[in-house]
């Protein structure tokens, strides 16, 4: 049967917001359920205090300074390599071969699973490079794993300066390069530091790669230089609530630890949302 | 003068080299990952590898089959998909054609959010609520099956099917609309006779993408599907635990001795892992080409 055409777009409009009620929902569940749980654990303890008798008590702390090393090191690497790349793809590059294949291996580097990352690392920089399981081996895989994004991200805050103030600087007898360098980075910057910002919480968030390359069950230490073992927060959530004997018993500092995370995830992506209002805002003037 | 083009020069030169970073990164990740791969291949044979349909690396002879993995991970994926197109389409249909514009705005950044949680955060979710219920609603002897996979690779991705089909509706131009409209046509019927053929290898290319999201995802599938390798049933094997190919390589990286057959079965693995998600993404890239050019037309 047919139904008439002023009936059957309430009911698909009514489907549509079914749908997008339900999406909202999930995400809804998901986040006050890991708040509200992990809220009560929280404390000035959880996060300064090594875990005690054998991870059941005590704190995260080691694990926060673990995510925190990966994400200062794989940063210090992928940062400088994905602007300055993005800068030749945008304003020296002209489209040929040498383009062509840059962008083609920035696609597929970005569209290779973090786990075929983790194998990679494990057999050039663990392996092969012999740095051994270690904070070194993991932030050069996840630089590696962030690198399209930067590149991406930077690209497109390079494309969004306006043609006029390339002329108007070369015009004026400036160098391509000091074009490049006082024109137009400082005009790109707040895009650049949005991809920056969110490839920070991507970092803080990835466990497969650095499971396969040196993360730690568990480390009664901080760690003491860069061809060190780490723990860091994912993959510590991820020991908790999976391995071991006493998983209910230690739910309370699963929930913590995924809301630890959650939270730093959160807050680079805040970060990030005001940093582009404040832009958008600078630009509307 | 010419010191100065020089130094240009010499600039441009270094700029070539650092972006060739991601070629040469590339490179070495065929490399590592085929060659350790291909040493599995001396004592066991391509062909058992692919089409064998035991994976136990630890029996003695050791099996190393792909099927139960692969397997595995398509009846994951599979059920994601069928969970996250129609739901991630209809969002992006709200959101780009019926949401008013303040709404739209508050959206946005919430499929953002859904984007950035942690995969292991999701799976913790999937361990501790979703598969629990799933075992008490379906009357399952355990709740860690390829269903509770599919619905939380489905989930995560959802933000990619939703944002790259969004900017296919929004990229259809609106004189098709508003001839449509003039027409007497509802803005339902513009919406699936109109819009939706418009913006269709657009959406295509956020399926895809969105199948290579989940056939990849590692942390979440490990945590609540169970990881028994068996060849699961079609469909009966949703409700059955599996194991994916990525669970595989991130469960058993840690216990196998550096060098061993184990240890480059786990990059054959990989390197299948490498080139599905590498097929995935040409046929993506290959269809908004296509409707890239279909807008130029």
């Amino acid at each position: 049967m047919f139904l008439r055409p002023d009936k059957a777009e309430k009911l698909a409009f009514a489907t549509l917001k079914i749908c997008m009620a339900s999406v909202i929902i999930f995400v809804s569940v998901l986040l006050i359920h890991i708040i509200v749980n992990g809220y009560s654990v929280l404390s000035i303890e959880f996060i300064t205090q090594m875990p005690m008798k054998r991870m059941t008590e005590g704190g995260i702390y080691p694990a926060i300074v673990g995510t925190v090393s990966l994400i200062g090191l794989s940063m210090a690497l992928a940062v400088p390599l994905g602007i300055l790349s993005a800068i030749y793809l945008n304003e020296y590059s002209s489209p040929g071969r040498a383009s062509w294949a840059i962008e083609m291996a920035i696609n597929n580097l970005a569209g290779t699973p973090s786990v075929v990352f983790g194998l990679f690392g494990l057999a050039l920089f663990v392996k092969y490079f012999g740095f051994g399981p270690s904070i070194l081996s993991a932030s050069l895989t996840l630089a590696l794993l962030i690198l399209p994004v930067i590149i991406r991200a930077s690209k497109e805050a390079l494309m969004t300066v306006p043609q006029e103030y390339r002329e108007a600087s070369l015009a004026l007898g400036i160098t391509k390069w000091q074009t490049t360098r006082k024109v137009i980075l400082p005009a790109a910057i707040p895009g650049i530091m949005t991809g920056i910002v969110l490839s920070i919480g991507r970092v803080a968030g990835e466990t497969a790669p650095i499971l396969l390359t040196g993360a730690a069950y568990f480390l009664p230490r901080i760690p003491d230089s860069v061809f060190s073992q780490f723990m860091a927060l994912p993959y510590h959530l991820f020991v908790l609530a999976t391995s071991g004997t006493s998983i209910s018993q230690t739910r309370p500092l699963q929930y913590g630890t995924a809301l630890v995370l959650l939270f730093i995830v959160f807050m680079m992506n805040g970060i990030a949302v005001v940093i582009r209002n404040h832009y958008r805002k600078k630009l509307s003037r | 003068m010419s010191r100065r083009n020089n130094k240009e020069k010499a600039i441009e030169v270094a700029l070539l080299m650092t972006s060739g970073v991601t070629i040469v990164a590339l490179f070495l990740l065929c490399i590592f990952l085929f060659r350790e791969g291909a040493l599995l291949f001396g004592d066991h044979s391509l062909v058992s590898f692919i089409t064998g349909t035991s994976w136990y690396p630890s029996s003695s002879p050791a099996k190393f089959g792909l099927l139960p993995l692969l397997a595995g991970s398509l009846i994951v994926t599979a059920g994601a998909i069928i969970l996250s197109v129609p739901l991630g389409i209809a969002a992006a249909i709200y959101m780009a054609e019926l949401a008013d514009p303040r709404i739209a705005q508050i959206l946005k950044p919430f499929v953002e959010i859904l984007a950035g949680i942690p995969s292991v955060v999701y799976g913790f979710f999937g361990l501790i609520v979703v598969v629990p219920l799933l075992q008490d609603l379906l009357s399952l002897p355990t709740g860690q099956t390829a269903l509770a996979g599919s619905i939380m690779l489905g989930m995560m991705a959802l933000p990619t099917i939703i944002s790259v089909a969004e900017d296919a509706i929004n990229s259809v131009p609106l004189s098709l609309k508003e001839g449509s409209l003039a027409l007497g046509s509802t803005h339902w019927q513009t919406i699936y006779r109109v819009i939706l053929p418009a913006a269709l290898s657009g959406i295509s290319a956020a399926v895809m993408l969105g199948i290579g999201r989940a056939i990849g995802e590692t942390m979440t599938v490990m945590m609540v599907t169970g990881n028994t390798a068996i060849i699961p049933g079609i469909p009966e094997g949703l409700f059955d635990p599996v194991r994916t190919m990525t669970a595989t390589i991130a469960l058993e990286m840690g216990e196998v001795p550096q060098g061993s057959e184990h240890f480059h079965a786990l990059f054959a693995v990989g390197a299948v892992l490498f080139i599905t998600t590498f097929i995935i993404n040409l046929i993506a890239d290959s269809v908004k080409k296509k409707y890239r050019l279909q807008e130029e037309a």
